[in-house]
């Protein structure tokens, strides 16, 4: 009879990615349940990796199980390629895996993001990776975690329309900027990390995978690809993004898009488009380079 | 509101129907060595008010939570007739009474912050009953509120005012607003006016009459007051030490008492 010894390899000590094997393998573990039971958050171990608590751990621990040598990793933090944290986190993923730097978003296998979506459709063969800092989007209404997770057994979301319904009563519309809750695959009301309103609509049905992770607070959960994402909203109220669809980049010149507003000394304000990635495709393709640009969830401002 | 109901005066008696609303039977409950409730069984008829007194530590707002549904009894049998209640509550598990409770059991409390968010809006606390009975259209969550608050008699001009800056009495009747708000089959009503002064009792009393009277709402009243419960119920439970120690109608409890503990009661003065 083959002993089991004879269809393993020795073991030997191995360490890629960073994560140790058992490490990843709980992570596997964890991002499976998560794929299967969409919106739901899952517990675990949470390792410590050389970055701060609060910087995106939780994202980076998802990355680093994912990743291989052959994948292509981009990183944005509030949209940008080319932030402190961002270049940190990359070249970190890059160093220790041999994945392929990049910041665009067609290229990318692998996107860790902290606040937004990039405006580029994503793909079947992408994954999103969203930095969370507060998993739990019963916390305002309820900050016992134990009578939070009945509620999510029980589907007892009345607190969190009452939100909006205080929201309604006081300022006469909803005034939730970001983490908007919204509802995975019509059972768990999940928050979608601060995104804006303006990423939201993007998860609804994408045909890509999600990965949602809070390393502070040891939390994960998915959203599958082609899996209903709704925000929670009053029938008579509908859902509305934010009103972008008719800035314009001063930089890029793309209209249509997110965009961060930038102060000026008069008063008056700049826009500049938020995917910093687009604005420079944009701006490369203005001065006649040969630029892929992919398809947009959103056209003149309307989501497609 | 029914043409008889409008000509009817605020204490005129009422004929009960023969089925009863509420049927609890052989209940009892420990706390440790402690028996809180011994074999006590209860019923409830339709458009009535049983008022059930006793001293502190008689049971009363034990019995009541377990009609809440928010306890377990170690023995015992509970049933309502309304629709989705088949068989013995008691069996039901956690997501199922809490429906049920959400839908056909309206309570308020003595004390208000166990019954209402003080910080959010007065409508707000009613709109929540009907948020969690899958109301989502805001214009009829405004209009409902707006029909409860009017009906437990609050102003109107303060419905979008957090309970925290209104008076007792005041926080009482959003409690109400919130209880009736889905027309429950059993509003339970635990010292609802314990801690308010006299003129304010007076009224929230009032408007409980008139909500039993208009609405025919079942009302369970639980306290210590024998006024209260004088001018309420039709019908009287005593409790002592976790024991029904006599019940019957109001008039009788009150003018021909037979248990000595009830004619201590209804005999005592300060």
């Amino acid at each position: 009879m083959t002993a089991l010894s004879d269809l393993t390899r020795p073991w030997a000590a191995m360490s890629y990615g960073f994560l140790d094997a058992s490490a990843k393998r709980e992570m596997r573990r964890k991002m499976l349940k998560a794929i299967a039971v969409p919106g739901c958050q899952m517990v675990y171990a949470s390792r410590e990796v050389p970055m701060a608590r609060g910087w995106g751990t939780g994202g980076l621990q998802v990355t680093l199980t994912l990743v291989n040598p052959s994948s292509t990793v981009k990183v944005i933090d509030q949209g940008a390629d080319d932030s402190v944290n961002a270049v940190s986190i990359r070249k970190f993923l890059s160093r220790v895996s041999g994945a392929k730097e990049t910041w665009d978003t067609l290229e990318a296998t692998i996107i860790q993001s902290r606040h937004r979506i990039p405006e580029e459709l994503m793909r079947e063969d992408q994954v999103l990776v969203l930095q969370v800092p507060n998993p739990e989007p019963l916390r305002p209404v309820e900050p016992n975690m134990s009578i939070a997770r009945e509620m999510h057994a029980d589907a007892d979301y009345g607190r969190l329309w009452l939100i909006l319904y205080e929201q309604m009563v006081r300022s006469g519309r909803i005034m939730q900027g970001a983490s908007y809750p919204a509802l995975v695959n019509g059972r768990h009301v999940m928050t979608p990390s601060p995104i804006p309103r303006w990423d939201v609509p993007k998860l609804h049905m994408a045909r890509h995978l999600t990965f949602l992770s809070a390393g502070r607070e040891k939390r994960i959960f998915a959203v599958p690809p082609f899996t209903s994402v709704q925000p929670l909203v009053f029938s008579d109220v509908p859902y509305r993004v934010e009103d972008h669809a008719e800035l314009t980049c001063h930089r890029s010149g793309v209209t249509g898009y997110f965009m961060n507003e930038i102060p000026q000394e008069d008063g008056s304000s700049a826009y500049e488009v938020s995917d910093s990635n687009l604005g420079i495709k944009a701006i490369r393709t203005r001065d006649g380079e040969p630029v892929k640009i992919g398809e947009t969830w959103y056209r003149k401002g309307a989501m497609q | 509101m029914s043409a008889m109901a409008e000509t009817l005066p605020l204490d005129a008696p009422r004929l009960m129907p023969a089925t009863p609303i509420l049927r609890m039977e052989g209940i009892t409950r420990r706390f440790g060595n402690v028996v809180a409730l011994k074999n006590v069984s209860a019923t409830v008829y339709p458009g009535e008010v049983l008022g059930i007194v006793g001293e502190s530590g008689s049971g009363k707002s034990t019995l009541l939570r377990l009609m809440n549904l928010e306890d377990s009894p170690d023995e015992g049998h509970y049933r309502l007739d309304i629709p989705d209640a088949d068989g013995n509550l008691f069996d039901l598990d956690r997501y199922a009474r809490r429906m049920l409770r959400a839908r056909h059991i309206g309570i308020v409390y003595q004390n208000p912050h166990l019954g209402l968010l003080m910080r959010n809006s007065s409508s707000g606390n009613v709109a929540e009953r009907l948020l969690i009975a899958g109301e989502r259209r805001f214009a009829e969550l405004r209009a409902r509120a707006e029909d409860a608050l009017s009906a437990s008699e609050f102003p109107l001009e303060r419905m979008d005012a957090p309970p925290i800056e209104l008076s007792g009495g005041m926080q009482q009747r959003v409690q109400l607003a919130k209880a009736i708000a889905l027309e429950p089959a059993l509003l339970l009503l635990d010292e609802p006016t314990t801690g308010l002064d006299v003129s304010v009792q007076a009224l929230v009393l009032d408007t409980l009459k008139r909500l039993q009277r208009d609405r025919a709402i079942t009302m369970v009243l639980v306290s210590h007051d024998l006024g209260v419960i004088r001018t309420m119920a039709d019908r009287v439970m005593v409790m002592r030490r976790g024991c029904v120690v006599e019940q019957g109608l109001a008039d009788q409890i009150f003018q021909d008492p037979q248990h000595e503990y009830t004619q201590a009661l209804v005999h005592a003065k300060l």
